[in-house]
């Protein structure tokens, strides 16, 4: 066990990449000799040379449209997009074509892209650096969609992307980079599966999901929570598409009421389709609607009133009470 | 007429006059630097860098260009006419620009990977992609249609200039097996570097005004990347002319990105073949892309949904009728003696064989099950996927037997 944050976590699991597949390539803005603007890339071009840590041209449908051409040549291109907000540029790329060129040539093809976004907000910045756009891109059939929460799972899910034949988007919570954990790089344990949930505390009267930023704020909420007496299990999603719905679904039968917690605005987004397969898959278990905590439908707003957006300990504990009260 | 400039050497032509004469290009007068070769009269000029390629096509390559374009003409007017009877619900003609697609795909070498749009019939045919399998994406059969794996032609991309960003990395990709190769067999010289191979990308003057042809350029030149820009300037995108994406020769916008740009009559063969086989060359041997302006005209519409008697003169259309690829070069083999009567007609000939075919294969194309879109959307397992398949499984059991399907919606309700 080696004790990193989440930043060095990726970054090791990249040098670990990097160095078992000689077909692997980083693709990005500024990441080169700078080490990317989180410094996640910092030191692998000294490592690995300037034709497999590329700084690209600023242009972000240049960079992912150049890593499918790579990846049909048989390459796994890892591309990183500087901040959440400035992915849409590449928006086309992504989902035109990306996403369909498997489905397109009737599984002949595959592009095993994948694409980095730091994601998600808390950290006083301008606009455009606080986004959390999963849900546009979970709405695409062909994408994958992971989203780790500590160092152990950041380390093996970045490389488990790579070896992945479909495109996978990986969204890295940066207000938690600098979030040390403890990571077992010798083997990936119980985070074999990146597509699985993970239950990160077992309780028996509701669930909370959440997955990237806001897990530590859900365990945090279920501590306070334990110490009014209620039971909270919470479960980090991880993977955003595929969604894993069994667990969940195993948890509400045990509970009877489910809360989805993320920075994403709610209407349309992640909390709404897990309401929907909840009340579908588990209608009889269920002792209160499903209650989403997220941020409002508007733009992201400006630093000095983002706590007023972010869900927090106390918006989760809010929504605990409401589901506990029917 | 007759010589060029590459751009890396053009001398900076006043901004007025580069309008003046993309204006004219526009009225149907070619411009004064434009690599032709073959006029329209058949006669074959000179050109002090590009007839040195010419000359090295045979009597029977020229033949063979000759029947090319003769056969996608004939595929072109097969493909039209079944998608009036019902057969295809789209078709995108080509006539007019068989010489920018021949020469330019009889240019490449089996090593070197296309990427073309959604008009590309003739490099197709230069390709041997089966023209039958060619025909599913407008029958509603396939998105694709053929496996690019086969004959290095890639699939046809409808978003515009997407896959010009493909190409670079594809290119990118060349460059990287080469020194992976020279890398783990070190000292063998370039024969153990792998084949070298370059790219083509295809795009129209419409598309050259999307972004990702800027970035493509941008990238393919910061990493001087083996890969030929090949517009066909057809000059109508829709409805839109060409004046309205550019002021200035396509071909001079390369020297914005320091790469040579070469605008070519696209309407002989000869000299597209020449200029694409110099591209190529130029870009297999690591000096960096290429920009290539045919220019040629798309005498027909620009799909079978589209009615050009609303935003040009016939006039026009005439004049372009007039510089047929597939006649002058007739008359060029003809006049030298290099094709007789029995060649044009065998030529005929074939084109029906090949029509009868293409009416047999599409009448024949099979309807895919929605079961391969399921297995298709992933290259790995994906749990909901599974789980909608498995729902649409129960759901279409539900009418076996032929039994009635009201009720059973409900029922099995998803």
């Amino acid at each position: 066990m080696t004790t990193m944050t989440i930043a060095k976590a990726i970054n090791e699991g990249l040098r670990a990449t990097l160095g078992r597949n000689p077909k692997s390539l980083l693709m990005g803005e500024d990441i080169g000799p700078l080490g990317g603007v989180y410094r996640v890339t910092d030191g692998l071009i000294g490592e690995f040379g300037p034709d497999r840590v590329v700084d690209t041209p600023l242009a972000e449908s240049g960079i992912i449209g150049t890593a499918i051409g790579l990846a049909l040549r048989g390459y796994r291109p890892v591309c990183e997009i500087q901040f959440d907000g400035f992915v849409f540029p590449g928006f086309n790329q992504i989902t035109t074509q990306l996403a369909k060129m498997h489905a397109r040539s009737n599984g002949n093809l595959t592009v095993p892209v994948v694409i980095r976004i730091p994601y998600g907000g808390g950290i006083g910045s301008v606009e455009h650096h606080s986004e959390s756009p999963e849900a546009l891109f979970a709405h695409t059939a062909g994408l994958r969609i992971i989203t780790p929460s500590n160092a152990h799972d950041a380390y093996w899910m970045v490389q488990q992307a790579v070896d992945c034949q479909d495109p996978v988007i990986i969204f890295e919570p940066k207000r938690r980079y600098w979030l040390k954990g403890e990571v077992d790089v010798t083997a990936p344990g119980v985070a074999d599966d990146p597509f699985k949930a993970h239950i990160l505390r077992s309780g028996t009267d509701a669930t909370v999901v959440a997955y990237g930023p806001l897990v530590p704020v859900a365990l945090a909420a279920a501590n306070a929570a334990e110490e009014d007496g209620r039971s909270v299990e919470v479960i980090d999603l991880r993977s955003i598409s595929p969604l894993d719905f069994d667990t969940v679904t195993a948890s509400v039968q045990k509970t009877g009421r489910l809360i989805v917690a993320h920075e994403a605005p709610t209407f349309g987004g992640i909390g709404g389709e897990i309401a929907a397969r909840i009340s579908e898959r588990a209608f009889h278990s269920l002792e209160a609607p499903v209650i989403r905590v997220g941020g409002f439908h508007m733009p992201y707003p400006v630093a000095k009133v983002e706590e007023d957006y972010l869900p927090d300990i106390d918006r989760i504990l809010e929504a605990l009470d409401r589901s506990l009260s029917y | 007429m007759g010589t060029h400039l590459p751009s890396t050497e053009f001398d900076g032509t006043a901004v007025d006059d580069q309008r003046e004469a993309d204006a004219e290009a526009v009225m149907g007068q070619p411009p004064a630097q434009m690599v032709q070769l073959l006029g329209p009269d058949g006669k074959l000029g000179f050109d002090p860098v590009f007839t040195e390629y010419a000359e090295k096509l045979t009597a029977e390559a020229l033949r063979g260009l000759y029947a090319d374009m003769a056969a996608i003409r004939r595929f072109d007017i097969e493909a039209t006419a079944l998608q009036r009877q019902g057969q295809l619900a789209l078709w995108v003609p080509l006539t007019g620009q068989e010489a920018a697609q021949i020469g330019s795909g009889r240019a490449s070498q089996p090593q070197d990977y296309i990427f073309p749009t959604y008009r590309e019939h003739g490099v197709a045919l230069t390709r041997n992609v089966d023209l039958a399998e060619l025909l599913r994406q407008f029958r509603g059969v396939s998105n694709g249609g053929w496996n690019p794996q086969d004959t290095n032609f890639h699939l046809y991309t409808l978003v515009l200039a997407a896959q010009t960003l493909h190409a670079v990395g594809y290119a990118m990709g060349i460059q990287r097996d080469q020194k992976l190769a020279a890398a783990e067999a070190p000292g063998q010289g370039k024969e153990s570097a792998g084949k070298e191979a370059a790219v083509i990308a295809y795009f129209g003057d419409g598309a050259s005004s999307e972004g990702d042809v800027h970035e493509s350029m941008v990238f393919a030149s910061s990493y001087n990347a083996p890969v030929v820009f090949f517009c066909q300037n057809n000059h109508w995108a829709i409805s839109v002319p060409t004046n309205v994406q550019t002021r200035v020769p396509l071909s001079n916008r390369a020297k914005g990105y320091g790469f040579p740009g070469i605008r070519v009559d696209g309407n002989d063969v000869i000299a597209v073949h020449a200029v694409t086989e110099w591209a190529l060359e130029h870009a297999r041997q690591g000096k960096g892309p290429v920009l290539i302006e045919a220019f040629t005209y798309r005498v027909g519409a620009h799909t079978t949904a589209d009615d050009p008697t609303k935003y040009r003169q016939s006039a026009e259309e005439d004049a372009w009728r007039a510089k047929d690829p597939l006649l002058r070069l007739e008359k060029y083999l003809r006049s030298e003696g290099l094709a007789d009567d029995g060649f044009f007609a065998k030529v005929k000939s074939d084109g029906d064989e090949l029509a009868a075919y293409v009416r047999r294969t599409t009448h024949d194309l099979e309807t895919p099950d929605i079961r391969s879109a399921f297995a298709n959307t992933y290259a790995e397992a994906h749990p909901l996927v599974a789980e909608e398949l498995a729902w649409f499984e129960e759901y279409s059991a539900g009418f076996a037997g032929g039994e009635e399907p009201a009720g059973q919606a409900g029922k099995a309700g998803h």
